[in-house]
C-alpha cells in the first residue's frame, strides 16, 4: 500500500514522512543503538585489549593475547567440549521430541491441545531459579528423591551424589535443560501444523496416501522453516547454558560441567578479566553463527 | 477399513497415555516445590520422601518472611528517609514487579511505534535499520552482557533496576513482532486518515494503535514473563540486597548457609513461581500468539 502513494507524493511530503518516521523510531533507536549495538561493538574492541586497574590498555603487540591465551587455556577447552556435548545431545532430542508432541497434540481437540501445550510450557514459565532449586533437591545425595526412589525400587545399591559425580553431573544438567527447552518448540510446531495446506492433505488422502506418507511428503516440507527456526533457537539456547551450571555445580566437579558461557561469566564478572571474557564471547558468537549457517545449509537443501 | 480405524484409534490412545504420563512428569517439579514448601523439616529430611505432606505447616513461609528489611531508603540533602520494615522476600517480589512492569511498558511503547513505521512508512534508511535489527537478533544475547556491565557502571546505573530494564527494552524482538502485526493495518485506512487531516501522532494513536492492540498485548505479556525470568541479566547487574529480585534472592539463599533447608528454599521458589504462573495461565492465549508471531518468517 505504501508503495502506491509513494509515486504521488511531493518531495516536501516525503521529507515530512521521513522526519515523522524517525521521530517514531527515535525512542526505540536510543535503546537499540545504545544498549545492543554499542555493547556489541565494544565487546569486539575490548576483546583485543588487556584490562587492568587502569582500564583497558591496547597495543598492537598484545592485540591477540586474549585469543592466544584462550588456545592454551585448558579450562576453556574443557568448557568448549562440554558445551559441544550439551548442544549435540540436546538439540536433536529437543527437536525430535517436540515434533512428536506437537503432531500428537495437534490431532486432539482444542481444549486438550491447549492443556498439553500449557503443561509442557510450565517449566519455562516457572523460572530458571525455581526449577533449578527443586531439581537440586531431587538430586541431593542424602535427601533427594532420585536416590530414595532408586533404592526403593532396588535399582541403586547406595546413594549417588548425582551432581557431585563427574560421570553424572553433565547428564543431570542436560536433563533439566531438556525439560525447560521443549515448551517453545511445541508451541511453534502446533502453530506450524495449523498452517499446513489442508487441501493438499485431503487431495493426497483421496489418492490413497498413508498417514506416514502424508506426514513426510506434505507436512514435513511445509513445516521445514519452523524446524529450522527451532534448530537455531535451541542451538543458541544450549550454547548459552549458564544458569543451571551456576546454580547447580559452578562448573564442577573437576570441571566436568564447565561450559563456555559459565567460564566467560567466571573470568569477566568473578575475576574481572573483561578483555578475556569478551574475546571468549566473540569466539562463542562465531561458533553459534557457524552452527546456524550449517543448519541453514543442510535444512535449506532439503527444502528447495 | 475397520482394522485401519481400530489401529488408528489404538495409536491415538497410546499417544494420549504417553502424553499424560509425560504431563505428570513435567508438572512434578512444580508439585514438589508446592508440597515441599508445606512439609515440616522432619518430613523433608526423612530418608523416605512422602508424596503428600503428612502434616501441613506454614512454618517455612513464616521463616521466609521473618527476615526483614526497609521498604525504601532515600538519602537526600544529608537526610536519610527510611520506609517501614517489610519482609525481604516481599521486597524482592516488589523489585521484580517494578522491573518487569518497567521493561514491559517501555518495550511496548518503543516497539509499537517503531514496528508501525517500519511496516507502513517508506523512508530513507528503513531497510538498513531493519537489517541491523535482524542481524542483532541472530547474535547471542548473552555475549553483550559483559560489556553491558561496564557500560552500566560508566553510566552510574549499575546495581539499579534500570540497568536490567534498559537492555531488555533495546532488544529488537519486540520491534520485529510489532512490525508483523502492523503489516495487517490496511494502507487505505492510513491514507484516508491523512486526507482527513489527522496528524502523524493522531493517526498512530487513534487508528493504528486500536488495530495492533492484540499484538501489543502479546508483546506485553511476553516481555513481562521473559524479563521476570531473565536470571543471568539480574545476576550480573544487581548486587545490593535492596535491589535484589526474587530469583536472585532464592539463588543466594540456596548457595548460602540455608542451602540444606529445603523447606525454606521451596517456600521461596513457590513465592517466585506462583505469581508468574498465574500471569501466564491468565494470558496464555496472548503469550502463545507472541511466540508464534515472532517466529513466522524468522
Amino acid at each position: 500500500m505504501a508503495k502506491t502513494n509513494q509515486a504521488g507524493m511531493s518531495r516536501a511530503l516525503v521529507r515530512r514522512e521521513t522526519t515523522a518516521a524517525y521521530l517514531f523510531l527515535l525512542p526505540c533507536l536510543i535503546f537499540f543503538l545504545g544498549f545492543v549495538v554499542y555493547p556489541m561493538v565494544t565487546c569486539f574492541i575490548n576483546s583485543f585489549t588487556i584490562y587492568n586497574t587502569y582500564g583497558h590498555s591496547f597495543s598492537v603487540a598484545t592485540m591477540f593475547d586474549n585469543y592466544k591465551r584462550m588456545f592454551d587455556d585448558k579450562v576453556f577447552w574443557q568448557g568448549f567440549w562440554n558445551t559441544i556435548i550439551i548442544v549435540v545431545v540436546s538439540v536433536p532430542t529437543v527437536t525430535a521430541f517436540s515434533l512428536w508432541v506437537g503432531t500428537a497434540i495437534y490431532q486432539m481437540g482444542p481444549k486438550l491441545r491447549s492443556f498439553f501445550r500449557c503443561i509442557f510450557y510450565l517449566p519455562v514459565v516457572t523460572g530458571t531459579v525455581a526449577v533449578t532449586v527443586v531439581w537440586k533437591w531431587m538430586f541431593n545425595n542424602y535427601y533427594g528423591l532420585f536416590n530414595a526412589v532408586g533404592k526403593g525400587l532396588g535399582i541403586l545399591d547406595q546413594n549417588i551424589n548425582w551432581l557431585g559425580d563427574e560421570r553424572f553431573a553433565i547428564w543431570c544438567i542436560i536433563l533439566i535443560l531438556f525439560t525447560t527447552s521443549i515448551g517453545q518448540p511445541i508451541v511453534l510446531y502446533v502453530a506450524a501444523l495449523g498452517n499446513v495446506d489442508q487441501a493438499l492433505i485431503e487431495a493426497s488422502e483421496v489418492d490413497g496416501a498413508t498417514k506416514f506418507q502424508v506426514f513426510w511428503k506434505i507436512k514435513w516440507p511445509q513445516i521445514m522453516p519452523t524446524t529450522l527456526y527451532i534448530l537455531v533457537i535451541t542451538t543458541i539456547n544450549s550454547f548459552q547454558c549458564f544458569a543451571l551450571i551456576q546454580l547447580l555445580t559452578s562448573g564442577g566437579p573437576n570441571g566436568s560441567t564447565q561450559t563456555i558461557m559459565y567460564y566467560i561469566y567466571y573470568q569477566a564478572i568473578k575475576l574481572g578479566e573483561y578483555g578475556y571474557g569478551n574475546a571468549m564471547g566473540i569466539i562463542l558468537a562465531i561458533i553459534i553463527a557457524l552452527f546456524s549457517a550449517i543448519q541453514f545449509k543442510v535444512a535449506g537443501k532439503d527444502n528447495t | 477399513m475397520t482394522t485401519m480405524k481400530e489401529k488408528k484409534g489404538a495409536y491415538a490412545i497410546v499417544c494420549l497415555v504417553i502424553l499424560f504420563i509425560l504431563a505428570v512428569l513435567f508438572t512434578f517439579p512444580l508439585y514438589w516445590i508446592l508440597t515441599g514448601s508445606l512439609k515440616t523439616p522432619i518430613e523433608i529430611n526423612s530418608a523416605s520422601p512422602t508424596l503428600w505432606p503428612q502434616e501441613f505447616t506454614l512454618q517455612n513461609y513464616e521463616k521466609l518472611l521473618s527476615s526483614q528489611m526497609n521498604l525504601f531508603e532515600i538519602n537526600a540533602f544529608g537526610y536519610t528517609i527510611t520506609g517501614p520494615a517489610i519482609a525481604s522476600a516481599l521486597k524482592w517480589l516488589l523489585n521484580t514487579v517494578i522491573m518487569a512492569v518497567g521493561a514491559m511498558v517501555l518495550t511496548c511503547i518503543t516497539a509499537s511505534m517503531a514496528g508501525y513505521v517500519l511496516a507502513k512508512k517508506r523512508f530513507y534508511g528503513r531497510d538498513f535499520i531493519f537489517g541491523l535489527m535482524v542481524c542483532a537478533m541472530a547474535l547471542p544475547k548473552q555475549v553483550i552482557l559483559i560489556p553491558l556491565v561496564q557500560q552500566m557502571a560508566a553510566l552510574h546505573i549499575h546495581d539499579t533496576l534500570l540497568a536490567v530494564i534498559v537492555p531488555i527494552v533495546g532488544w529488537p524482538f519486540g520491534v520485529f513482532l510489532m512490525k508483523q502485526f502492523s503489516e495487517n493495518v490496511p494502507g487505505e485506512v492510513l491514507e484516508s486518515a491523512r486526507i482527513d487531516g489527522a496528524g502523524q501522532w493522531r493517526t498512530f494513536y487513534q487508528i493504528v494503535y486500536p488495530l495492533i492492540k492484540p499484538g501489543v498485548g502479546a508483546l506485553a505479556i511476553f516481555t513481562f514473563i521473559s524479563s521476570w525470568n531473565d536470571y543471568f541479566m539480574q545476576l550480573i547487574m544487581l548486587n545490593s540486597n535492596t535491589v535484589q529480585t526474587i530469583s536472585l534472592g532464592i539463588a543466594k539463599m540456596q548457595a548460602g548457609p540455608e542451602a540444606n533447608d529445603f523447606g525454606l528454599i521451596m517456600a521461596g521458589a513457590a513465592v517466585a513461581a506462583v505469581p508468574i504462573l498465574i500471569v501466564f495461565i491468565a494470558f496464555q492465549k496472548y503469550f502463545t500468539q507472541g511466540i508464534t508471531m515472532g517466529a513466522v518468517k524468522g
